[in-house]
């Protein structure tokens, strides 16, 4: 496909590969992180790994959006969907998240109606279309998805929908990192910085990592060889014994980010004090709420919330692996107890999710693989 | 089999071997798990146990084939082959819910003719003759059954098959939407075949006879819910004749022939190695997709791999026989697009490996839910 294969392309990627290894020093291991599940996911899809040498290893961050959320909030939102008068509406990836009393496909079948979207505007549409009926929409993701669900809530202020609410749970990438740096158990030599945040917030923000951390990050896209490309350029940096902001994504991230849908965000949301993070815990300034102009379409005003904090299942050890301090097949708990169809933890169910996307694309010995497939 | 894979099978068993990593142990481990029983640990039916993915499988290993246990039951594939005296019936039954009724490149009608004679076709037979029940929601316009019973009676005409009996049922309103129809067939099986998922051996080739996903992509896109457009036509076809020609090329060199409907090409081949007991290895290149089908996956996250098929199948031939499949296949219409996509390995068991475009290798493993309910 145009446009697309271009930035898949094996050729290149094996000569990418070879400037990687010639970029590593003998001897020395490097450890780079991936903040977004994104690139987790396209990681493991395109197989990246057999590209990359022995000393290069890639964690895995916290940058899946349904990864982080707690599942006090689950319940919460399936108390609101378990209203009679409510449409639910989310993400697909929402569907499957378990909270302390099951997920929204759980709730479904008990008769809870809940529909998948593919964007916050859809939810507006079934909410103009079901005036006797309250819609809400689930919202969730960081700087990515906040824009679409501050537009969306302007839209529904515009045209005065009453019946449309938004159960806000987006998330900031930024304190996310911080609290990673800030973590004693971290050991990373640099990051691969999210694309679809950047393209929001630009390249700024990241540069107290450089400055106060004295660590490298490229913001890297989404295709495979843009992956390696950013693991090029942070080995560079490295080499050259620099640490800075770099974009690799400039095709789509301007540096300066998108002042329209920081805009949109400023106006409709508000900073909260402090947001809980599933396994990283509560994380000060590191949410977003709706703001008071916009209380008509907070759900978490018009509803009565039970509010209730579920402890993380102890075997879970969602927390390391969000952190990277953890390889996904190092939980205790990983592949027997907690699987894609019977996820303890948040890592296990997204596609962006670490675990999962190991669990589903990474599962086997690649040394026997390595002699399997040999042609 | 001689006795290293043996003696290499008993060092993986055996945890603390230094040969082994500690992530070894681990996907072993994983393994192990993998083949315990299955159990069903939700308390009610979630739409997941209608992808046709892990937790399809669950429901039916875990409730119907604990009750209805019998050795032609076990094999779970796509039909039933029935001794009956000197003859071989096969015998098999599939239900139809698709959204919307009417699509691009067909509707329920001809679908429920084509997915009954295609089950019948993987087992090797002629359809002969079918059923089909229908269950009417009240209000549903008697114009839509007719055009749905005409549509029928085209399908079975081309695909020479009558239908002989059936039945009638009608809901109050709100509790079927509109229409559902169960078609059930009888086919003869007229060749010494001996088709089943678990007869594929290394070595072996994995060929898919068309483009994957048009039917899937279709629906997805007349829902309308996404507001694309898109020329992509359902690829809905009764398949016997197109594997009758597979089938007299290759006398007894057939191992296995699947139709990849609900959950697509990487299903089937996933039953393949968890029924054989063998590694299914593809090639992402070989892979055949339409382009403008690889461009609604793409925009909606699917991997085409998953998407559901109604003209194709997955046949897995003698290796040594595999160009001659191949031309046999891509001389006729139905099989035009067909493609060798991968080999059958004995190590590791169990598994589907996808050799990427990139150069990369991953796992290609069941779904667990359809992210694309009622396709079929």
């Amino acid at each position: 496909m145009r446009f697309v294969d271009e930035y898949r392309d094996g050729g290149r990627a094996r000569s990418l590969a070879a400037g990687i290894a010639a970029r590593c020093e003998p001897g020395r291991r490097y450890t780079f992180m991936e903040v977004c599940g994104g690139h987790t996911h396209t990681i493991y899809k395109h197989g990246l790994e057999d590209h990359l040498p022995p000393e290069v290893t890639l964690v895995h961050g916290p940058g899946c959006p349904v990864c982080v959320i707690p599942m006090g909030r689950v319940d919460d939102a399936i108390h609101i969907a378990s209203q009679p008068d409510v449409i639910m509406t989310s993400f697909g990836d929402m569907m499957r998240v378990p909270g302390g009393q099951g997920s929204f496909l759980d709730a479904k079948a008990a008769g809870a109606d809940i529909r998948m979207v593919y964007s916050p505007l859809d939810a507006l549409k079934i909410a103009k279309a079901n005036p006797g009926r309250r819609v809400v929409f689930m919202a969730i993701g960081f700087e990515t998805t906040a824009p679409s669900t501050a537009m969306t809530v302007l839209r529904a202020a515009a045209e005065g929908v009453r019946n449309f609410s938004v159960f806000c749970n987006h998330v900031l990438v930024i304190p996310a990192i911080k609290a990673i740096l800030d973590s004693p158990d971290q050991r990373l030599d640099g990051f691969i910085g999210p694309g679809h945040v950047s393209a929001v917030i630009g390249c700024e923000p990241y540069a107290f990592i450089a400055r106060d951390y004295g660590k490298p990050l490229v913001v890297a896209g989404f295709e495979p060889l843009d992956v390696l490309q950013s693991v090029h350029m942070l080995l560079g940096q490295l080499a050259e014994g620099r640490a800075e902001v770099a974009n690799q994504y400039a095709r789509v991230v301007p540096w300066g980010g998108n002042r329209t849908a920081m805009t949109a965000i400023g106006t409709v949301m508000r900073m909260r004090p402090h947001f809980e993070w599933r396994g990283l815990g509560f994380i000060s300034h590191s949410a977003l709420g709706l703001a008071d102009a916009y209380a008509e379409f907070d759900a978490e005003r018009i509803f009565d919330l039970p509010g209730v904090r579920v402890a993380d299942p102890k075997a879970c050890q969602c927390g390391e692996v969000l952190k990277g301090v953890l390889k996904p097949w190092e939980c205790k708990v990983f592949g027997t107890a907690c699987t894609p169809e019977t996820p303890i933890g948040t890592c296990m169910v997204s596609s962006e999710g670490a675990c999962a996307a190991y669990y589903n694309f990474g599962r086997f010995s690649r040394e026997r693989v390595k002699e399997a497939t040999r042609s | 089999m001689t006795s290293e894979p043996a003696a290499d099978q008993a060092q993986r068993g055996a945890p603390g071997t230094p040969h082994r990593t500690r992530e070894e142990q681990v996907l072993d481990r994983i393994d192990r798990a993998r083949r315990r029983k299955a159990v069903v640990k939700e308390e009610r039916i979630t739409l997941a146990h209608g992808s046709g993915g892990k937790a399809t499988q669950t429901l039916i290993q875990a409730v119907f084939l604990e009750e209805f246990g019998n050795p032609l039951l076990a094999p779970l594939e796509d039909g039933a082959t029935l001794p009956l005296g000197d003859a071989r019936a096969a015998f098999t039954t599939d239900s139809f819910v698709v959204s919307p009724l009417f699509f691009p490149g067909g509707d329920i009608g001809d679908l429920a003719v084509n997915g009954t004679v295609n089950d019948l076709a993987m087992c090797g037979a002629r359809p002969a003759f079918l059923a089909a029940g229908f269950i009417l929601e009240e209000g549903f316009p008697v114009a839509d059954v007719r055009r749905i019973a005409a549509s029928m009676a085209a399908a079975a005409a081309a695909a020479g098959v009558s239908i002989v009996t059936g039945d009638t049922k009608v809901v109050q309103r709100g509790k079927a939407d509109g229409c559902y129809i169960t078609t059930t067939g009888v086919g003869v099986v007229e060749r010494p075949v001996e088709l089943s998922a678990s007869g594929a051996r290394p070595g072996d080739a994995v060929i898919v006879s068309g483009p994957m996903g048009d039917h899937g992509a279709a629906i997805m896109v007349a829902r309308g819910d996404f507001d694309l457009e898109s020329p992509i036509v359902s690829d809905t076809a009764p398949l016997h004749g197109v594997v009758s020609a597979l089938l007299d090329a290759l006398p007894g060199h057939v191992r296995t022939l699947r139709d990849a409907t609900r959950g697509g090409v990487a299903t089937i081949l996933n039953e393949v190695a968890t029924a054989s007991r063998a590694a299914v290895v593809i090639e992402e290149k070989a892979l055949p997709v339409r382009p403008e089908v690889t461009g609604v996956c793409e925009l909606l996250g699917i991997d085409p791999l998953y998407v559901a098929c109604e003209g194709r199948f997955v046949a897995v031939v003698d290796g040594a026989h595999a160009g001659r499949a191949l031309e046999a296949l891509r001389r006729h219409p139905l099989g035009a697009g067909a493609s060798i996509i991968g080999t059958i390995r004995d190590d590791p068991p169990g598994l589907v490996l996808l050799r990427t475009a990139f150069g990369g290798t991953r796992i290609v493993d069941l779904l667990v839910g359809d992210p694309l309910p009622r396709i079929c």
